[in-house]
């Protein structure tokens, strides 16, 4: 008798081969769908990266972090800055972003990290109001009323030339379509880099952390260190999604690029009704953000009425989401993380 | 001169930002609970207030009598109804639906009122002013801070003299054993919240009398009112007070500097004590 340890289910193989095709297709949509279609997918799929790393933070770390719009403004405020100041084409900006939050997410989590459990969360809060306001000083982007990318960065941002002539559409449709690409290749990066590191020994003790501190530091997880790097992580995906989603608007306030709404709120709300703590989870919610988001368009405040009440509703009632619920009730996992210990006949060690 | 006159008017604005915090540092106290909502339910209590002036014409303050109570059983309901099934050991629960009841207030606020900015009608008292000497400081200001010393003169008074406060403080030290004595932390976390709506309500008539306010105010007020409580230390009211003047100060002064800096100095001073005092200036409370 031998065992071997496995991640791998039958699920998360079929899950990987329909999760090829879907991406597949999704790389090839700009091919048949319309401009609105894409700016649609390319909101989703900036929420889906935004909610993987608040998930990252909040589910696997116990981060939770209600500051998290200081680092979308700050990506999509070092971006227009490499692009304004320094006449870097607004695609290889984009990385600024994810330098520029990683540089202030460093005193933020030296600050942050002294308070423990909720105060933690006010501390990213407050750290980010400080972001929003000293930006808001900074005159040559604009100050409190905000600035637009120059006509002459946004007419030839690398690769557009191309797909205009290879897809045959117009200047702005182009860009669209190259930040939806950009959109969906961070959004598998980030998915896989997350999904990577939780089947990684870091993700076991970050895992262990979440569960019980202490029991996890008394078998010598170094916790302090795996949160430092968690929330390093997580600064430098969201700001390089911020970055995107602000070359894509190409306009940018500090009230807009700070939008706590936007880009912490809504961002909670996907991954608290998709199931915190999985992968599956903020892929689910962001679905069903953008489904809730089109049926109550019109009803203004309403809308986010039902999202608050909605938030709540499952929190109390269903505290693992939608996904929970689906894989409680089946078994269901798509990215497994869980180790198991599975026996096998003879001396096979596959 | 200038200077004293900037200092006072800090200090004053101090015992506003108190009366923001001490219903948040009441809650997070007794039943390590923090509120996200705290803010806006400020915000919900002064247009309480608002339609109540409105409606019958009376002043604010006897509005404020009358919302008292409507506050008070508001926020008992919502604590042995909802709040109460998130406590825990898990820090997730409590923060995140009063995160989505804040999303809910504001919207339902905007819903009902717009997003016209609105005020009570505080009549003569608003521009009346005691010439001090040295300084000129309006009535209501005065009557701010007058009012967050009575407040934490009353709810210290509560806490420690009566048996209710009893009652409070064995549950806030461990819930199970204070259940053994026949306290019911249930019903006890219900009376904190509804004593800490109280204190919202004298917080919203200020807030209503001295500012314009809107319904997407809430989270503003309730940076302060964290701040504030944070410096104090958790678990004294007195601190929370102290947090409140160290905040008011450095925005006024930061506005003396320049316009712009107002809020900016206050979260900044916020920031400086952290360095120093990670667990405030006055801890009594062992986290």
């Amino acid at each position: 008798m031998g065992h071997v340890i496995r991640t791998r289910t039958r699920a998360s193989t079929v899950a990987a081969i329909v999760g090829a095709i879907v991406v597949l297709g999704l790389a090839l949509l700009p091919l048949v769908a319309g401009r609105g279609l894409i700016q649609d997918m390319f909101f989703i799929l900036t929420m889906l990266v935004l909610a993987q790393f608040w998930n990252l933070l909040a589910g696997y770390g116990g981060l939770v972090s209600i500051g998290q719009q200081a680092f979308v403004g700050l990506g999509a405020y070092a971006m227009f800055a490499g692009v304004i100041l320094a006449g870097i084409d607004p695609v290889w900006a984009i990385p600024l972003g994810g330098l520029a939050a990683v540089i202030v997410a460093v005193p933020t989590a030296f600050f942050a990290f002294r308070l423990a459990g909720a105060y933690f969360a006010i501390a990213t809060w407050v750290i980010a109001e400080v972001v929003r306001l000293s930006v808001a000083q900074w005159k040559t982007l604009g100050g409190g009323t905000g600035t637009s990318l120059p006509r002459t960065a946004t007419r030839d941002i690398a690769g557009t030339g191309w797909i205009e002539a290879a897809l045959d559409v117009r200047g702005a449709a182009a860009r669209d379509i190259l930040a939806y690409w950009l959109a969906l290749g961070l959004a598998l990066l980030a998915i896989g880099a997350i999904y990577g590191l939780l089947r990684s020994r870091r993700g076991l003790a970050l895992a262990s952390i979440r569960d019980n501190e202490e029991a996890a530091r008394s078998v010598g997880v170094d916790a302090a260190r795996l949160k430092w790097s968690v929330f390093l992580a997580a600064a430098f995906g969201t700001g390089i999604a911020g970055g995107l989603i602000f070359m894509q608007i190409a306009r940018i306030s500090p009230d807009a690029a700070f939008s706590v709404t936007e880009w912490t709120a809504f961002v909670i709300f996907i991954v608290v009704i998709g199931g915190i703590g999985t992968i599956e989870g903020p892929i689910l919610g962001v679905l069903v953000f953008f489904a809730l988001q089109k049926l109550l368009a019109d009803f203004g405040a309403w809308y986010l009425i039902a999202l608050g009440v909605i938030g709540i509703a499952v929190m109390l009632f269903a505290p693992r989401g939608l996904w929970g619920l689906i894989s409680h009730r089946t078994g269901l996992e798509l990215f497994p993380i869980r180790r198991r210990l599975i026996t096998t006949k003879g001396n096979d060690h596959g | 001169m200038i200077w004293i006159d900037t200092l006072v008017q800090g200090v004053l604005l101090g015992g506003l930002y108190a009366l923001f915090a001490v219903g948040l540092s009441i809650v997070f106290g007794i039943m390590r609970l923090v509120n996200l909502a705290h803010g806006d339910l400020i915000v919900v209590a002064a247009y309480l207030i608002l339609v109540l002036v409105s409606l019958t014409g009376l002043s604010p303050f006897v509005a404020a009598l009358l919302a008292a109570p409507a506050m008070a059983g508001a926020g008992w309901l919502l604590q042995r109804h909802v709040l109460n099934r998130t406590l825990g050991t898990d820090i997730l629960p409590p923060l995140l639906v009063t995160f989505g009841l804040s999303i809910a207030l504001q919207n339902a606020l905007l819903e009902g009122f717009s997003a016209d900015s609105q005020r009570l009608p505080a009549g003569p008292l608003a521009t009346a002013s005691l010439d001090l000497g040295a300084v000129t400081v309006g009535v209501l200001p005065l009557l701010t801070f007058a009012s967050a010393i009575a407040v934490i003169l009353a709810l210290n008074w509560l806490f420690y003299r009566t048996e209710l406060g009893r009652a409070f403080r064995a549950t806030s030290d461990d819930a199970v054993t204070a259940s053994l004595m026949g306290i019911r932390p249930a019903t006890i976390f219900a009376t904190a919240t509804a004593i800490a709506m109280l204190v919202v309500t004298v917080a919203a008539l200020y807030l209503g009398m001295r500012s314009n306010f809107d319904p997407n105010i809430g989270p503003a007020r309730l940076i302060y009112a964290f701040e504030a409580v944070i410096i104090g230390g958790l678990g004294s009211l007195w601190g929370t007070l102290a947090g409140g003047i160290i905040i008011g100060v450095a925005q006024t002064v930061g506005a003396a500097i320049n316009p712009e800096w107002q809020i900016l100095a206050g979260h900044v001073a916020f920031l400086v004590v952290l360095l120093f005092r990670p667990r405030g200036l006055f801890p009594r409370a062992v986290d």
